[in-house]
């Protein structure tokens, strides 16, 4: 064993009581599905973990139903100082069963346990902390006095961060008076299952939450129920583009949060060491799975070869393997499907002429995997620095002036994120100012917190996930015409 | 001694700071509500429409670039230019709505009051939705409304001035820049207010005025890739469920048709929000 190689040091699955297989949650009890069940298993080794119930369109139709009325029934003539208590349990239950969600979490997305244990899991925490609070202040948010709720949300989430995304979705909704119906991603299921349980332990009214399992055409039939006031989605453009030309003309309200193609941009005066932590972070968190991935570096052409070779020389550092493990860096593709795309946007990448580097690292012999990828030479019209890969695979341009910067930065039709590195402050708000993207990472990449609104511009989607404005996705305003 | 033979004047399209005729040739006849000829007004084409997003994108970098207290300037500019026109504006509106000259004086004035509250919100409404957000973190960490960019408007089809002013004023103060596909019955205000917009340092492609067929003009403008934005309060009678299932193709924001209120919420529909992370740890 050399001095850069640690032992194993996985963490126990002792602590997860999985059932052997799992129905919808349905108006507070699970219940079994008519729609058949799927397999939900660990991309690591592809072991199974579960069955789980796939919801029919009749068990979205009764989960609408449930969720109609709890709002009706209850949850919006609950007072907001009791739908925020009721939140504020959540959240301790979280923090309480953490290190099982984190588990449960790694296992069945893939990915390592410390980002789950300490991202993931401690922002779910956060976020139904933060939005337990807004639920008696409605009045305060901006909105004018009294906001409504909008009734049943539907909501259908990713396999990136599963629990995570579900917070994202659920908290903001109850606390604003809406009651919900979330589809987690097919792949996915588990840590949304194990919260139902949290949610009962909570005591939470029956039919507030009902989470329906299942694949696209789930998430299909719940996008499109008549009696579903909100819709939230979180995932691919193509998807997005589906719903929302399916929600046109319904009366519905509608935020997207979807795909991105993040310039992540080095200026000559960075801090390179920093700058290297920050382009590991921005595309290599989460095995690349992550909307707002940094996945092109724009580094200025005077640095470019030193960030390179120090990029190089980071990456051949990082640990790839068990996602259980408290020593990975990198854990496992979420599915064969996504692994299939990672390889055949990656064939292109090479065949369009860039050049390929691929950290050296042993594969693990069954589940899915791919070792962090740099293509340098990359052109703008290249697949991979124009589509979401949504894997470890970074895309290298350079630029010269902070203007080429910006023009290539905006270059694309995605505008969810985007990181800045340089040491000049006003260099840094003058370039911010100009990057047409939700998120700017200045010297950082990759931060997430309730309090801070989060979401895209032009392809990347509409509504904002996060602080005020993401309870604002979920109420209606009262205010009234306020001229003359 | 006869009545002296009055100048009427031509309307043309106003497109990129310039009023020109339709690319096409083609004008319709705008007649009063009496059934008299009052004018020909161009009927603009599928290409003028892509003209007019061509300026509008162009016009997008300075009029977001300018600062919001110059913005509120030229706004409040606009007024004072509307309340100097008041006369001719109530004449038109005569004309074309049939409606009497104190109906005609009140939508003037109600249309000038609103460029002048709008001009107001300028520099306090990013303030008003944005904000410095605590984050868990030594992070300083801040959320500030940007323009969506070019907004593609269907005005209200049953006024000739106040839809107008209602749906264009509250996308400018953010800094976007629009395409406006005027009433159909009831265009001449429109261009009118063009001239107006030319005179109060608006500068040239932040506004340009389509007039003609709502029904083949939008239908295009729904599909432009290079708009970001559409509004349809004027879109009732068209196939505005269509209009909004093209948009989807390229994610535009879009406000369904319904009279416009004057409020925050209209300038926030063509905003985006923006944060800024950066660390604050060094010390």
């Amino acid at each position: 064993m050399g001095f850069l190689d640690y032992a194993p040091a996985p963490e126990s699955r002792g602590i997860l009581h999985l059932k052997d297989a799992y129905g919808l949650f349905i108006d507070g009890d699970f219940v079994d599905g008519t729609g058949g069940s799927f397999t939900t298993i660990s991309p690591a080794d592809e072991s199974r973990i579960a069955e789980v119930a796939s919801a029919s369109e009749a068990d979205v139709d009764a989960a609408v139903a449930a969720a109609r009325r709890a709002h009706t029934k209850v949850w919006a003539k609950m007072s907001g100082r009791d739908r925020g208590k009721y939140l504020f349990r959540i959240a301790r239950l979280v923090q309480e069963r953490a290190r099982e969600l984190a588990v449960a979490e790694s296992l069945d997305n893939g990915k390592p346990i410390k980002e789950s244990r300490d991202v993931d899991v401690p922002l779910v925490a956060a976020w139904f902390f933060y939005y337990a609070g807004w639920a008696d202040k409605l009045d305060h948010a901006g909105l004018g006095e009294a906001p409504r709720s909008l009734g049943v949300a539907g909501q259908v989430i990713p396999w990136n961060f599963p629990l995570l995304m579900l917070a994202w979705k659920i908290a903001p909704a109850l606390a604003g008076g809406n009651t919900v119906v979330l589809k987690p991603a097919e792949t996915t299921p588990l840590s949304a299952l194990i919260f139902a349980e949290i949610l009962q332990q909570a005591d939470l009214p029956p039919g507030v939450v009902n989470i329906v399992t299942g694949a696209g055409g789930t998430g299909a039939a719940l996008v499109r129920h008549p009696d579903v006031d909100k819709v939230a989605f979180t995932g691919s453009t193509a998807v997005g583009r589906d719903i929302a030309r399916a929600v046109a003309g319904t009366g519905k309200s509608l935020t997207l949060e979807l795909g991105g193609k993040a310039a992540n941009i080095v200026f000559d005066d960075a801090p390179i060491d920093q700058a290297v932590e920050g382009i590991v972070n921005g595309i290599f968190f989460n095995q690349g799975h992550v909307c707002c991935a940094g996945s092109r570096l724009l580094v200025q052409e005077s640095v470019h070869d030193e960030v390179v070779d120090r990029l190089k020389t980071r990456l051949s550092t990082l640990r790839l393997g068990d996602p259980l493990d408290k020593n990975t860096d990198i854990g496992a593709i979420n599915s064969a499907a996504q692994l299939e795309r990672i390889r055949t946007l990656s064939d292109a990448g090479e065949a369009e002429g860039a050049q390929r580097w691929t950290a050296d690292c042993a594969i693990p012999d069954s589940g899915f995997w791919f070792a962090p990828t740099v293509f340098t030479g990359v052109e703008a019209s290249h697949r991979i620095a124009r589509e979401e890969v949504f894997g470890p695979v970074l895309a290298v341009l350079t630029f010269r002036t902070p203007a080429e910067a910006i023009a290539k930065a905006n270059n694309t039709p995605y505008g969810l994120s985007a990181g800045i590195w340089s040491d000049k402050g006003s260099r840094i708000l003058a370039v911010a100012d100009k990057l047409r993207a939700g998120v700017v990472w200045a010297n950082t990449f990759n931060r997430f917190d309730p309090a801070s609104p989060f979401g895209g511009y032009k392809e990347s989607g509409y509504g904002r996930e996060g602080g005020r404005h993401g309870l604002a996705a979920y109420l209606k305003p009262s205010r009234k015409e306020i001229t003359r | 001694m006869s009545a002296r033979l009055t100048v009427p004047k031509t309307y043309k399209l106003a497109i990129g700071g310039k009023f020109p005729r339709s690319e096409s040739g083609r004008t319709y006849e705008v007649r009063s509500a009496k059934g008299e000829f009052l004018a020909n007004a161009a009927l603009a084409s599928r290409k003028d429409a892509r003209d007019a997003v061509r300026a509008s994108r162009s016009a997008v970098s300075g009029w977001a670039g300018a600062t919001a207290y110059n913005r509120g300037q030229v706004l409040y500019r606009v007024a004072e230019l509307l309340e100097g026109r008041r006369a001719q504006f109530v004449d038109e509106i005569v004309a074309q709505e049939g409606v009497s000259s104190a109906v005609a004086a009140a939508q003037v004035d109600a249309a000038t009051d609103l460029w002048v509250w709008y001009a107001g919100w300028c520099d306090k409404y990013a303030q008003v939705a944005g904000g410095l957000n605590p984050v868990a973190g030594a992070y300083f960490n801040i959320s500030a409304p940007e323009p969506t960019g070019v907004v593609a408007i269907i005005a209200p089809q049953d006024s000739a001035l106040l839809g107008l002013t209602a749906t264009i004023a509250p996308a400018l103060v953010a800094g976007n820049t629009v395409v406006v596909v005027a009433s159909e019955r009831y265009p001449l205000s429109a261009i009118s207010l063009a001239e107006v917009l030319a005179t109060s340092d608006v500068p040239g492609g932040v506004v340009n005025v389509l007039t003609g067929s709502p029904a083949e003009i939008a239908p295009h403008l729904a599909d432009h890739a290079d708009v970001n934005a559409l509004d349809l309060a004027g879109a009732e009678h068209l196939d505005w469920v269509d209009l909004q299932m093209r948009a989807a193709e390229t994610l535009k924001r879009v406000l369904v048709p319904g009279e416009p209120v004057a409020s925050p919420e209209r300038i926030a529909a063509f905003t985006e929000v923006k944060t800024v992370w950066h660390p604050k740890s060094m010390l």
